[in-house]
């Protein structure tokens, strides 16, 4: 017999878990207890919101499931926001919680709250464990629901008295085998050939490239297969990274701040070949005028994105790598899309992100030196705001996997404690947080974490003393009333520093390069806090409401 | 916008209807009828649910419903040739030697069955389809419904089509 403490570590150990990030409680002592002499490596964080970002970030990072761990009631709901991020961008979590002990569930008692119910629409699937015999299975299942298919995040609640309660080893099963999941990994033949056959009938096709590529490992079967048939690809916020940035079929970003040679792309092609994407309504703007004149081919894991916001010709469910390479294995070599392919490069040469250049700090040129200096060997994630657009739009991405953004929920304070995750998944690169002045105060405390187990997160603050992206629209769509858009100076630099990390404040353009070589050559964390442009806008900009090729702050059509 | 009739196969476990019904109103659905109960599988349950909505708003919850791990299938059975009954309980004011034989004769019209006689009440039960259910109510409202309870819809298809979990 052996607690049931004992047997979720050990069953978390049997899942390959190398590392979890939590924060403990009244109901998880006997877990802490546990973990107290165990293997299995433990991170504390400051806040729960972090343990499940940096989980989070770990996952995303690895490819590999993340867990984090927090005690019931507040420990739980501060998880929340983390899962729900997680969810969103379909990232594969468990998230295990304490709970009060079950002959007191409904009670109110103290720090009860009923997290399985608060996260179920925010969870792929959620249990609430009832005693010690079932937590290995359980957990066996959680791990597997959460990698597979289209991933997310999974929440165990355990029960005080679960954790303490005895339980025989269960023989668990090589394989979980769930009668009410079952993804679809292989895409349908006749639909794959109906593909085929769009495709080669296309003058203009462009592939809209999205985190699913990511998600199934599926970036050289996408690359090969964009060469073979020559097409285009763009890619969305989440799939960046999916293919090289300087490669010649790079379209960059499309939707609201994504290049001009994108979105005109968008508008003008006659087919799209939509992989492991969703089409957001970030990505598309108005609907009825996105991608006009094309016929759509939609590979996704999901069915439920299949027709979701936009009509698709050629649905084909499965996992994206498995329905690329049957795609390649049946497609012959075409000849290139000459004439569109030149129109491209044309409006590439005439159309490039710009880049201010006038002797001020721009955050732009701080992206760009950093992306020059680091190359391919580094791991960037980014908080939320103009900082996040500015680092997708002119950080130069080579892998997948070395861009990590919050997307679908856009969570201000995503960054610091998920670039902790992302180290330890990727311990071999720095790990680079780009944050803005408002969402790097959001989880701040983090600095405590990176701090006393010397994490080497560089934390480069875009600092416009502004909820810039707010004040951004403000500009543009209220008439510069700046309500409550601007924040008070803060020195970062003091208070890394009294958390016992070393920091640089920059100012001018020449600061720069020497600020980010010193975070490179500083073995712990590093803070820098850069007072860039205040009122420094990202462009392009399609409006709230437009079609995508209605772009404010480009260049003149020509 | 039309009334949809699905029918849900589940694993019979806690949580399993606030997650099926979670899907409804998080996209503002109201559901009209919602019935549960075992089926032919000794663990699971089936639930049958009545929702106006246009397709595909239904579409799309059907979809999200199937990826609920607790959901083994999902059937909307509105185009296809089906049976669906409710049963109401109906306590309606009937006074001896008043209005009593009267009610009693719309009762038999109605195939209803008395189920309990007070001094001054009936209780009728009836099984049928929404209208016949809706038409009986309308009827006896005039002489004074005290109590009026009702099942969700149940359906089924005809001939030998099933949802069934296939194993
Ligand atoms: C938790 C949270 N609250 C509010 C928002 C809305 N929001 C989006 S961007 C933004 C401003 C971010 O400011 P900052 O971190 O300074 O970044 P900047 O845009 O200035 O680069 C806000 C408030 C959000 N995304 N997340
Ligand atoms: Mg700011």
């Amino acid at each position: 017999m052996k607690t049931g403490a004992k047997i979720l570590v050990e069953s978390l150990q049997r899942e390959g878990t190398e590392i979890i990030f939590g924060y403990p409680g009244g109901v998880v002592l006997p877990i802490y207890d546990e973990l107290y002499d165990s293997s299995l490596r433990h991170i504390l964080v400051r806040h729960e919101q972090a343990a499940a970002h940096a989980a989070d970030g770990y996952a995303r990072a690895s490819g590999r499931v993340g867990v984090c761990l927090a005690t019931s009631g507040p420990g739980a709901c501060n998880l929340v926001t983390g899962i729900a991020t997680a969810y969103m961008d379909s990232v594969p979590i468990v998230a295990l919680t304490g709970q009060v002990p079950t002959n007191l569930l409904g009670n109110d008692a103290f720090q009860e709250s009923d997290i399985t119910g608060i996260t179920m629409p925010i969870t792929k699937h959620n249990y609430l464990v009832k005693n010690a015999g079932e937590l290995s299975r359980v957990v066996q299942e959680a791990f597997y629901i959460a990698g597979t298919g289209r991933q997310g995040p999974v929440l165990v609640d355990i029960p005080k008295d679960v954790s303490t309660g005895l339980a025989d080893d269960v023989k668990l099963p090589e394989k979980v085998t769930l009668r009410g999941y079952n993804p679809t990994y292989r895409g349908h033949k006749r639909q794959i050939e109906k593909a085929l056959d769009l495709l080669g009938h296309a003058e203009r096709p462009l592939i809209y490239a999205g985190g699913g590529i990511i998600a199934s490992n599926a970036s050289p079967e996408l690359v090969e297969f964009a060469q073979l048939a020559s097409i285009p690809v763009t890619t969305t916020l989440m799939g960046i990274g999916c293919i090289p940035c300087h490669h010649p079929l790079n379209l960059g970003m499309l939707g609201m701040h994504g290049t001009e040679y994108a979105n005109f792309a968008v508008t003008e092609c006659d087919l799209i070949i939509a992989i492991g994407a969703r089409f957001d309504d970030r990505v598309t703007g108005k609907l009825e005028t996105f991608a006009p004149h094309a016929k759509i081919i939609h590979i996704d894991i999901d069915p439920a994105e299949i027709g979701k916001n936009k009509r698709v010709d050629v649905p084909i469910v499965g996992d994206v790598k498995a329905v690329l390479q049957d795609l390649l294995t049946l497609m012959k070599k075409r000849d290139a899309h000459e004439i569109w392919l030149k129109k491209i490069r044309h409006w590439k040469q005439h159309h490039p992100l710009k880049c201010p250049t006038n002797g001020a700090l721009h955050p732009q040129y701080i992206i760009r030196t950093l992306s020059d200096l680091v190359k391919d060997k580094a791991v960037i994630v980014s908080e939320v705001g103009q900082n996040q657009m500015w680092t997708a739009q002119h950080f130069c991405f080579h892998n997948p996997r070395t861009w990590i953004t919050s997307g679908g929920l856009g969570t201000m304070g995503y960054g610091l404690p998920a670039a902790m995750g992302a180290h330890f998944a990727r311990p071999d690169v720095p790990v680079f947080d780009i944050a803005g002045d408002g969402s790097i105060q959001m989880n701040i405390q983090e600095f405590g974490t990176i701090a006393s187990n010397q994490i080497p997160v560089k934390v480069v603050i875009l600092n416009n003393m502004y909820l810039g992206m707010v004040r951004q629209w403000q500009e543009l769509f209220f008439d510069r009333r700046y309500s409550y858009t601007e924040l008070p100076a803060v020195d970062f630099v003091k208070i890394a520093n009294a958390y016992g990390i070393d920091g640089m404040r920059v100012e001018s353009p020449d600061e720069v390069l020497p600020a980010l070589q010193a975070s490179l050559d500083c073995d712990g964390p590093f803070v820098m806090d850069f007072r860039i442009e205040r009122e420094e806008n990202v462009f392009p900009m399609v409006p709230a409401g437009a079609a995508i090729n209605e772009m404010i702050g480009g260049h003149p059509r020509i | 916008m039309k009334p949809h009739t699905l029918s849900i196969l589940v694993e019979n476990r806690a949580g399993v209807l606030s997650r099926v019904t979670g899907l409804f109103s998080r996209r503002g659905f109201n559901i009209e009828s919602l019935a549960v109960g075992p089926c032919e599988e000794p663990d699971m349950s089936r639930i049958t649910i009545v929702v106006i909505g246009d397709d595909e708003k239904i579409e799309q919850v059907m979809k999200q419903l199937n990826k609920l791990i607790d959901v083994i299938k999902v059937s909307d059975l509105t185009d296809s040739e089906r049976v669906e009954r409710e049963l109401a309980l109906i306590k309606v004011t009937a006074e001896l030697g008043t209005t009593r034989a009267e009610i009693m004769q719309i009762a038999s019209i109605f195939r209803t069955q008395i189920v309990d006689v007070g001094a001054k009440t009936l209780i009728l039960q009836v099984i049928g389809d929404k209208n016949k259910i809706d038409a009986l109510e309308k009827l006896l409202r005039q002489y004074g419904i005290k109590e009026f309870v009702r099942t969700g819809t149940v359906g089924i298809l005809r001939g030998s089509k099933t949802v069934t979990s296939g194993k």
